[in-house]
């Protein structure tokens, strides 16, 4: 049933089983978790990924250098990225927009917001 | 001479009448065949009208009566969809109700399930925390406990301020001890600027088991995109209430009890040397 791979960067485990748990609903998505940046590069060869949905405030790599780095590889640049953060502020939203994200989602996380930003860019 | 040119004069004259009556003769001729045909024609329409089929009143009526009927159907059916209408609209109202109220009940699952995932007294405080950050949307907020032995409560864990800067408060005193007092979650009705550096609490939410008191979490400054509460905000601040309580005790029960039964393990492994 799973046809599109969703990776999910996060920290905090509540966050992370809060995503998962509403991406969920999506029956077409397969997911899998990373918990900071260097985990989700780790996480990221091997398979086709078709979404990264990444916070920004982690420890070891945060969202913004994870984007950066997405975009200047080859092999991922074309993985639509979207950027969850608590930061409401334009500045950070613009930062991960200039290096590549397609989407921002700010915290606290409206789950149908979620969902229907994921779908977009999935076109289910 | 003369005779002679009246008597062609005469002849012409005979010939151009002659001529002028066989036209007569002609025209005459058509004007009976055109007569002739048109009572031909008289005659069959009088024929076909006396032999067209005649639609008696009675069936008229009837068929009236069936037009006045399907009308008043079509008429049922237009009410009958706009009805239907109204009803897939409140559907899908109700749909949108359902699935909100379900996205919070997902919210509350995690944020109990997270709670009680541990009896790790600093995991619980993490939790607590992140709970407020991210499900609340809390900018700057500290979780307070309430210390058995001064009576009063403390700061355990801060965020986007310094723990130091939250006072201890005793219940009963200030707007926390006040709240912490009298029981349920308190919302501050506005929000004051109030004097530079000073901090206001606007929202409080006492946690308890039962009567007794366990602590607080006293938020001061809401996210900048968080503009008001929502339904599912309140549910957190009960489900904080009783649950962060239950988590708290449970965890900071456990450590104690950690912490006693090494002492008393290095207190009889002692005592067998």
């Amino acid at each position: 049933m799973a046809n599109f791979r969703c990776l999910i960067v996060e920290d905090s485990p509540t966050m992370r089983q809060l995503i998962v748990f509403a991406l969920k609903r999506i029956p077409e998505l397969d997911i899998v978790e990373a918990s900071d940046g260097v985990d989700a590069l780790k996480k990221l060869p091997g398979q086709k990924t078709d979404l990264v949905l990444t916070d920004i405030n982690m420890p070891i790599m945060d969202g913004l250098k994870l984007v950066s780095l997405m975009k200047g590889n080859p092999l991922y640049k074309e993985i639509p990225v979207v950027i969850i953060t608590t930061e409401g502020a334009a500045e950070d939203r613009e930062k991960g927009l200039a290096l590549g994200a397609r989407a921002y989602i700010p915290k606290p996380i409206q789950t149908n917001n979620l969902l229907k930003v994921v779908r977009e860019i999935l076109g289910l | 001479m003369n005779s002679q040119d009246d008597k062609k004069n005469l002849l012409m004259r005979g010939q151009e009448f002659l001529q002028l009556y066989r036209k007569v003769e002609g025209f005459t001729q058509e004007l009976l065949k055109e007569n002739e045909r048109l009572r031909y024609r008289l005659a069959a329409l009088e024929q076909e009208k006396s032999t067209a089929p005649c639609v008696p009143p009675e069936e008229v009526a009837s068929l009236r009566g069936r037009l006045e009927q399907l009308e008043a159907e079509r008429e049922a059916l237009l009410q009958r969809y706009k009805q239907v209408e109204q009803e897939n609209l409140d559907f899908a109202n109700r749909y949108l109700e359902i699935e909100e109220e379900n996205n919070n009940l997902a919210n509350l699952y995690v944020a109990s399930f997270q709670l009680h995932s541990t009896l790790d007294f600093k995991e619980v405080v993490q939790i607590v925390m992140e709970i407020v950050i991210n499900l609340i949307g809390a900018e700057k907020f500290g979780l307070m406990l309430l210390d058995e032995r001064k009576g009063d409560l403390y700061a355990v864990s801060s965020e986007g301020i310094p723990r130091e800067q939250i006072p201890h408060t005793k219940p009963g005193e200030g707007t926390i001890g006040r709240v912490v007092k009298e029981g349920g979650p308190w919302i501050a009705e506005s929000r004051p600027p109030g004097p530079p550096g000073a901090i206001e609490p606007q929202v409080v939410i006492p946690m308890r088991i039962k009567d007794q008191l366990i602590g607080a979490i006293v938020i001061y400054a809401l996210l900048e995109q968080k503009q008001n509460f929502s339904p599912l905000d309140y549910e957190l601040f009960n489900l904080l209430a009783g649950h962060a309580a239950t988590a708290l005790f449970a965890s900071k029960l456990y450590s104690e009890s950690e912490r006693k039964l090494s002492t008393i393990q290095g207190f009889l492994e002692l005592l067998k040397q």
